[in-house]
């Protein structure tokens, strides 16, 4: 099984990835393809990077036995605690690398986009940090979800620019960060925030977040069975797979049922790249419908699109009541209150226990990708 | 040399649209860009993303689109315009042929840069269909030179880095990027065989479109048209626009020195 360390030839994933982007951003694709290429073989920049993951992330996140749970459901698991590093995610592991590299390359500003705010406040943060101008766009249906990332981005000084269009989630404030970078292509760099978007975003992203994997791998004792991460465009669980893909662990990615684009989606083009996109008869995307903003996404990164056609990685979805059951069965087993996001992993794991997918005595090892601090009006709401 | 004028229409807009194209038509357009509407068009702006939602929000469908351009009594050229994802949900091939059965020319997919294009290039070709390519401020010169050989149709010169609309002024790269393109050609074939060279982008009134058409062979104009349309203009109240920047093109070929008797023309497939 490759490990796709190095630049995929192309951006390809097997049939999925690839550049489908206007003309006039080939060429920042190009010369951003350049620079993490050189970025990631130049030591200093590693050395910069990893000490600011130590000493202002806060890493290496813990790995923490789920005891309780583990003694009810009759499968060990251990929780890759993402929810405890710097802004709350583990999106903090990509701005940080990205916006290095924005500043390495020149560029003055960043735009990003964001659906549950996560992605958006931990941009906001290392454009702070790093001295950049940060533009975060975002549904005006997540501002409305999502008060508490808003207050927290504009704190950051970051300008929250709401977007009107289609779904007003986080698919459309998508489009609206890449029709900004077209315009603005010289001085900004386009902080994606996930595995998705034209080569080189799905590999740079991935090869920012294994930095979970690797160091999963190296804090648990064994080489799990199972290993569980959330999917929406698929940061969290792409940075776990690699940790793992040569491994026999079983890789698990768990969607949003309103946002299933392994099982519900097809191929198909979207945001710049080839891979599962939840769209009708003429191609049209559909409004994916998560409680979790952060899920709320029709299409899933072009490599988990591979991982999936070769068989390698398997991928589930759980409905929106299972999440809600199971942010609240993590709080009261474990006292760790978990993003609605990272609950999708953790419904999957309640769901099957036990069960042919995940039978007694499994070793799971999850990604608990964020915390749910942001999530406590919607749980508010449900309840 | 007459200058080309090439209006665009979002198709489905309106109940009525087909009255718009045909507007156009007798306005002396010679050939109609028609945008067959995404959900997600990452090239667009405020007013054709508008459009296209519109379109989108009546239930038009890409049948329904086709099934009513094959039924009007059109003349000019069409272009359909159109993302890269309606394209490969049947297949390029299929998308392609039923294209051509509708009555296009051509087909232009601003998601589809020049290194993704080959296999909607294949399935254009076997259908009949020229695939437009387009040009862009910042591509390089090497680069430039392959996508003018693989263009087919014209040559689209996106005159400004950003997303389609209107703009008060015309940018300055736009003369700039058509005089590269023209050069890339004359470098690669005969003058008689060069594809009209079209400045898109930003093309709003008369006096820009006259200005863009000296860069180029002609000018695509879309967003300050489909503007009209959102606010309600009347297919008759567009024939006027169009007519006016026709008016304007003319004026300029006029008044410009005599040297060409040529027309350029919208077909050129070089093979």
């Amino acid at each position: 099984m490759p490990t796709l360390m190095t630049e995929p030839a192309a951006g390809r994933f097997g049939g999925f990835g690839g550049r489908f982007v206007p003309e006039s951003l080939v060429p920042a694709c190009d010369a951003l393809a350049a620079a993490f290429s050189g970025a990631w073989a130049d030591p200093a920049f590693r050395a910069e990077l990893n000490d600011l993951l130590a000493v202002y992330a806060g890493r290496p996140t813990p790995l923490t036995p789920a005891r309780n749970l583990s003694a009810a459901l009759g499968v060990e698991l251990l929780l890759k605690r993402e929810d405890l590093a710097h802004t709350g995610s583990h999106k903090i592991n990509n701005v940080l690398g990205q916006t290095l590299l924005a500043r390495r390359m020149g560029k003055r500003r960043i735009l990003a986009e964001t659906g549950a705010g996560q992605h958006g406040v931990a941009a906001a943060t290392a454009a702070a940090l790093l001295g950049l101008e940060a533009t975060i766009f975002m549904g005006e249906r997540d501002i409305e979800r999502q008060q508490l990332n808003v207050l927290r981005m504009s704190t950051l000084g970051a300008t929250v620019v709401p977007v009107t269009t289609g779904s007003r989630t986080l698919k459309d404030a998508t489009n609206e960060a890449m029709r900004a970078w077209v315009a603005d292509v010289d001085d900004a760099h386009f902080l994606l925030g996930s595995v998705g978007g034209p080569h080189p975003y799905p590999w740079m992203v991935r090869e920012l977040q294994r930095v979970i994997g690797d160091e999963a791998r190296s804090q648990s004792p064994y080489v799990p069975d199972v290993v569980v991460a959330c999917v929406g465009g698929g940061s969290n669980a792409a940075g776990t797979f690699a940790g793992f893909v040569d491994t026999a662990a079983r890789l698990v990615g768990v969607e949003a049922a309103g946002g299933a684009a392994m099982s519900s989606g097809r191929a198909g083009v979207v945001h710049g790249a080839r891979s599962m996109v939840l769209q009708d008869a003429d191609g049209q995307v559909a409004e994916a419908e998560s409680i979790a903003a952060g899920l709320d996404y029709p299409g899933i990164g072009p490599e988990h699109a591979h991982l999936g056609a070769t068989g390698r990685a398997e991928y589930h979805s759980v409905k929106d009541d299972e999440v809600v059951a199971a942010v609240r069965r993590l709080a009261r087993a474990e006292g760790i209150i978990c993003a609605l996001e990272s609950a999708h992993a953790v419904a999957w794991v309640l769901r099957e226990a036990g069960g042919p997918l995940l039978p007694t005595g499994s070793r799971v090892l999850l990604t608990l990708s964020g915390r749910g601090d942001k999530d406590m009006a919607t749980l508010g709401a449900v309840a | 040399m007459t200058k080309l004028l090439v209006p665009y229409l979002t198709a489905g807009v309106t109940e009525n649209w087909i009255d718009y194209l045909l507007a156009m038509q007798a306005a002396g357009a010679d050939a109609v860009e028609i945008g067959l509407p995404f959900s997600d068009p990452m090239l667009d702006g405020a007013t054709i993303q508008q459009a296209s939602d519109r379109a989108l929000a009546r239930g038009v469908t890409i049948d329904a689109i086709l099934a009513e351009i094959k039924g009007a009594p059109v003349r000019v050229p069409l272009i359909a315009f159109t993302y890269a994802n309606l394209v490969f949900r049947p297949g390029a091939e299929q998308f392609c042929r039923r294209l051509a059965e509708a009555g296009f020319r051509g087909l232009i997919v601003p998601d589809l840069p020049l290194d993704e294009a080959a296999e909607v290039a294949r399935a254009a070709e076997a259908a009949g269909i020229e695939l437009t390519l387009l040009v862009a401020p910042v591509t390089s010169d090497e680069r430039l030179a392959e996508i003018v050989a693989r263009s087919r149709g014209y040559v689209y010169a996106v005159s400004r880095m950003g997303t389609t609309g209107e703009r008060d002024a015309l940018a300055s790269t736009a003369a700039t990027l058509a005089a590269r393109i023209k050069a890339a050609q004359a470098a690669l074939v005969a003058p008689e065989e060069a594809l009209p060279v079209l400045v898109g982008f930003g093309v709003s009134g008369p006096e820009q479109a006259v200005e863009a058409g000296r860069a180029g062979d002609g000018v695509v104009i879309g967003s300050a048209l489909m503007r009209r349309v959102l606010d309600g203009a009347t297919p008759a109240d567009l024939e006027a626009e169009v007519t006016a920047v026709r008016a304007a093109l003319d004026r300029a070929d006029q008044e410009a020195t005599a040297d060409h008797a040529s027309h350029a023309q919208i077909s050129g497939h070089r093979g």
